[in-house]
């Protein structure tokens, strides 16, 4: 195979473009692909601070890597989930490329500063372990972009997944979710202007990057996650991109340019006043934030029949 | 050439030479969602792997909440 641009040795197929390409020309189309879509979407102005969501795998150290080289002046932030080895060797990675690259880290620890890890919190919510994750993520990452006076929040998601994500509302008919699925939400009543600049990308492409750039990330996955729907909908799509390359891209961007209009009034319509949570001050139209929910049942001290009173 | 596929890391010696496509269909895996390390270089689908090569076959699919 031979690069689409050089006619050098090529080192991947990207079948959807119905393009090889050598190392220095994948390189290259990997950051015009991001630069597309923050130029497209209008994610980030030239000169803007911007907090990426860092995980220490492939998608977030990409991320990072290219919002870097675009000019961008990237921090990340790393969140310690209390997944044991797991969280301890993806902690690994985001440092040292921070420290590789001389760029700012900022790490907080959920177990040490929220008092729970994600596998407690899930069971003393009776949630799914992912979901108490991205609830924790969302809330912690939203505070750190804010603390921080950033002007945006970078998060590694790719297109695999925003097109599970698509599938998986799109097969329970979420319209509220499908209104709200886009690559940028901007800021609003305390919230961070919230982008995704690799929705461009497969997470084959990343994973590509990363290893053509030398970037080391966790590879093996994280041990809550295995078996979700998120998953399956993943494989049943590459499946059909195999018998139809392009399928992934066109099912979600076509979403987005014939279809996500669609579904954006009702999103409008049932959005509720937010003011400060009663605990922390983050925004939230419940009195007390979700998150602060979460935590008070997650580290609630066991209720003993004797502090019950008499029956 | 023997084989280490990931999540769960784990070895396997394959015949070879062959090319990477026929790896990947010999062993079921989907060319979309793998990619193939050659001794510690990143390989298209028609490069063909020799049969004392040290090959790495990496999933790239991660899930979870994001």
């Amino acid at each position: 195979m031979k690069c689409r641009v050089c006619r050098g040795a090529a080192v991947i197929d990207i079948r959807r473009h119905n393009a090889n390409f050598c190392q220095e020309h994948f390189l290259r189309m990997c950051r015009d692909q991001v630069e597309k879509a923050i130029r497209r979407f209008g994610m980030l102005q030239p000169g803007e601070r911007v907090l990426v969501a860092v995980s220490g795998g492939k998608d977030s150290l990409a991320l990072w890597d290219i919002l870097v080289d675009l000019g961008y002046a990237a921090d990340g932030f790393y969140l310690g989930l209390g997944i044991g080895d797991y969280s301890d060797e993806s902690a690994g990675y985001a440092h040292r490329y921070a420290a590789s690259r001389n760029l700012t880290l900022h790490t907080v620890d959920l177990p040490a500063a929220h008092g729970f890890d994600i596998r407690g919190g899930a069971r003393a919510a009776k949630r799914a372990p992912c979901s108490a994750c991205g609830l924790s993520k969302r809330h912690l990452f939203d505070e750190a972009a804010r603390g921080g006076g950033y002007d945006a929040l970078a998060t590694g998601h790719n297109l695999d997944d925003e097109a599970a994500v698509l599938m998986g509302n799109t097969l329970r008919w979420q319209t509220e979710y499908l209104g709200r699925q886009l690559p940028v939400l901007e800021a609003r009543d305390g919230f961070p202007r919230k982008v995704k600049p690799l929705v461009r990308l497969s997470e084959r492409e990343t994973a590509a990057y990363c290893i053509l750039r030398g970037i080391d990330y966790v590879v093996e996955e994280c041990p809550m996650a295995v078996g979700n729907k998120h998953l399956a909908y993943k494989a049943a799509l590459n499946d059909i991109e195999v018998q139809s390359p392009g399928a992934k891209h066109d099912f979600y961007f076509g979403f987005l340019e014939r279809a996500s209009e669609r579904f954006r009034a009702e999103v409008e319509r049932d959005r509720g006043e937010l003011a400060p949570c009663e605990r922390c001050g983050s925004p939230t139209d419940a009195g007390v934030c979700a998150f602060c929910r979460l935590t008070e049942r997650a580290t609630a001290a066991p209720v003993h029949f004797s502090d019950r009173g008499s029956p | 050439m023997r084989v280490v596929l990931r999540n769960p890391t784990r070895e396997i010696d394959v015949d070879g030479p062959m090319t990477v496509h026929t790896l990947l269909q010999r062993l079921d895996l989907n060319r979309e969602s793998h990619l193939v390390i050659c001794d510690g270089e990143l390989v298209a689908g028609d490069r063909t792997l020799p049969a004392g090569a040290e090959v790495e076959i990496r999933s790239v699919i991660s899930g979870g909440s994001r």
